[in-house]
């Protein structure tokens, strides 16, 4: 096949495929209706009442993840290098996830906060509060904008409409659901969409790696070609890295990505904690991203061996692999791999999954905007005391304002793609500043207001210096891509506490009655140990953690 | 939670009923395509495997899964919300 440098990648979608994603929609706006008619109170909008089964926002929680982003940047990944890209999922998220749901939930489900910058207001008063609520709300309606400018751009690469329709179209899809049903039509809406992703993803997979010949084909062809039999262990990744020393390598994983990273994202991210905090006890709380992590560890099968597969069949991709030329990215790995096998029919569901993960992406930032916006910056700073009903008018205000500026912050997107990549770079700094205040926090009692935003701003700025002297702008210390995500999110980390410990031994703590259910050794443990202790051991959130962990480790010695 | 009546069970709005729908119709047009509409050319790109159909099986057996669970443990709505929290309210 040959192809021009403007060739354009299009997939030969027919009726029954626009039917098929059309029976999406009708049931993504279904849902939406639905749910508006249970939504009685602001808490009923925000935090759907707290009243969802554990397994919804268990799936809810994976499924907000599983956004444009992660498919398409985790494929490209498989295709870039292989199967060291596991450690996303086994060394960063997995583990992180069950922290947060073992250790750190039950400080922000028993302290009854509705949102991660509340309970920074209650654990280190306003000055971190305003920091941490500002700086999340920005930040998501500038990756709501990310989310739906890819979510355009598929779609005017599929089907062939016009970047601007596709915006408008996908906003206002989007806006339905989240505005009518608030956090509800969003979790369940999410949930469907996981059904539907692996629907699409699944069948894929299994398909490609028939056509190579199974896994034992892959292997040989991936040992094969450029990337080489390095490709196939995760250990110790220094292609990943972008560390040349093995050693540093693993430890630039573990420390940088498994524990800094990916700990600050999954346990301070408002967009995922949120999932947690709408469901019916402490226990379910507990559960939720326990049992996320159950589906997580399994997602980089129908994530990243698809991008392999193409890697190594799509011709475009074989050719780019080889000498770099030709119009592919790796970032098309997955629609190329459609295009290559999925006959009319399944690519509509195919076509249907991708744009479901979109979606679900951009909901879930729109709905945490919704809840910090209203929430923790109306009603704490500017309209104080007014009826609930007001607060959920607000928080629909605030969707469609959020909507708008997303349809804003992607034409943004559209003509600075990279700028925005850096943005998003920059505000996952934010994360692991914000994981050394909490765990600081939570566990010294002493650790006073002031070393709460102190704390915070010399973490980010740490991590902004490291990242701006990295590869990725001036290049005066020699780590890039990767390696210098992970080594500035540490610098982050170790600054913070740093800062957090010289600065409380040097002001007054609060005093302890005010830190009831905030910190550690001030909480009911043993009262609710005892309540668990009586559950099936499916629904003891350590237990079933433990379960978890062992099976990640088990997958983790099986890809060494 | 449609209606605040006591112990109710949460009827059409039950989540499992929805994608045990979604997937099954899925599951129904595949199935009919890969039995009618998919071509030689179509098949032979994917070294003769029939994906509409064998997908299409495969969901129908899920969704089916699915509806057995929400049939057999249908969601019950409490009556009495303050069981464990008391009042939520801010």
């Amino acid at each position: 096949m040959i192809l021009a440098a403007d060739a354009q990648l299009r997939l030969d979608a027919n009726w029954i495929d626009y039917l098929l994603i059309a029976f999406y929609f009708a049931f993504v706006i279904g849902i939406g209706i639905l749910a508006r008619r249970s939504v009685s109170s602001s808490l009923d909008f925000f935090l759907s009442g707290r009243s969802l089964p554990a397994w919804v926002t268990g799936l809810a929680f994976v499924s907000a993840n599983l956004g444009a982003v992660e498919i398409i940047g985790m494929s490209a990944n498989g295709a870039n290098y292989g199967i060291p890209t596991v450690h996303y999922f086994w060394v960063g998220a997995v583990p992180a996830m069950l922290f947060l749901g073992v250790v750190m939930m039950p400080f922000y489900y028993g302290s009854k906060v509705r949102s991660v910058p509340e309970f920074m207001n209650r654990r280190f008063g306003s000055a971190a509060h305003l920091v941490n609520a500002i700086s999340f709300a920005v930040a998501q309606l500038l990756i709501a904008g990310i989310n739906l400018y890819l979510l355009a751009s598929i779609v005017e690469v599929l089907l062939g409409w016009p970047l601007w329709v596709s915006l408008v179209v996908a906003a206002a899809i989007v806006l339905t659901y989240t505005a009518l049903g608030g956090l509800s039509a969003a979790i369940y809406n999410e949930v469907l969409q996981f059904f539907v992703i692996v629907a699409a993803l699944l069948p894929l997979t299994l398909v490609g790696l028939n056509k190579v010949g199974g896994w034992d084909g892959l292997k040989e062809k991936v040992a094969g070609s450029p990337g080489g039999g390095e490709q196939l262990s995760s250990w110790p990744g220094t292609a990943l890295s972008g560390f040349d020393n093995p050693v540093l390598s693993v430890i630039g994983i573990v420390f940088g990505l498994g524990f800094v990273l990916s700990f600050g994202y999954w346990t301070t991210n408002f967009v995922e904690v949120q999932r947690a905090m709408a469901t019916n006890s402490m226990s379910a709380a507990q559960r939720s991203p326990i049992i996320g992590a159950f589906p997580k560890m399994f997602v980089p099968f129908i994530v990243i061996i698809p991008g392999m597969i193409a890697a190594v069949t799509v011709n475009e991709l074989v050719q780019f692999k080889e000498d770099g030329s030709g119009g592919a990215t790796y970032n098309d790995s997955i629609l190329y791999l459609m295009r290559d096998l999925l006959p009319n029919g399944m690519l509509g569901v195919a076509i249907a999954g991708l744009l479901a993960s979109f979606m679900a992406g951009m909901a879930a930032n729109i709905s945490a905007f919704n809840t910090v916006f209203s929430y923790d910056l109306w009603q704490t700073y500017l309209v104080k005391d007014k009826e609930d009903s007001y607060y959920t008018a607000v928080g629909r205000v605030a969707a469609v304002a959020a909507t708008l500026i997303a349809i804003g912050t992607a034409t943004f997107a559209a003509s600075y793609s990279n700028v925005m990549t850096y943005l998003q770079t920059l505000f996952g700094f934010f994360n692991a500043p914000l994981f050394a205040t909490f765990i600081l926090g939570m566990f010294w009692k002493r650790m006073t207001a002031a070393a709460g935003w102190s704390g915070l701003v010399a973490g980010t700025a740490a991590a902004v210096g490291v990242w701006v002297l990295s590869e990725d702008v001036l290049g005066v210390i020699g780590i890039g891509e990767q390696g210098g995500a992970f080594v500035a999110a540490s610098a982050a980390f170790v600054v913070d506490i740093v800062v957090s410990v010289v600065v409380s031994l040097a002001t007054e703590p609060k005093p302890e009655h005010e830190l009831e259910g905030l910190v550690y050794s001030r909480s009911e443990r043993t009262r609710r140990h005892e309540e668990v202790s009586r559950l099936p051991w499916h629904q003891q959130p350590t237990r079933l953690a433990g379960v978890a962990l062992a099976l990640v480790v088990l997958l983790n010695i099986l890809f060494w | 939670m449609t209606q605040p009546s006591s112990g109710h069970k949460a009827g059409a709005f039950d989540i499992r009923i929805f994608i045990s729908m979604l997937i099954g119709l899925y599951g129904v047009v595949l199935v009919a395509t890969g039995l009618v509409g998919t071509s030689d050319d179509e098949l032979a790109r994917a070294d003769g495997v029939n994906i509409n159909l064998w997908a299409g099986l495969g969901m129908i057996v899920f969704a089916a899964c699915f509806l057995a669970w929400a049939r057999l443990r249908p969601v019950v709505v409490p009556d009495d919300e303050q069981r464990s929290e008391g009042d939520e309210t801010p």
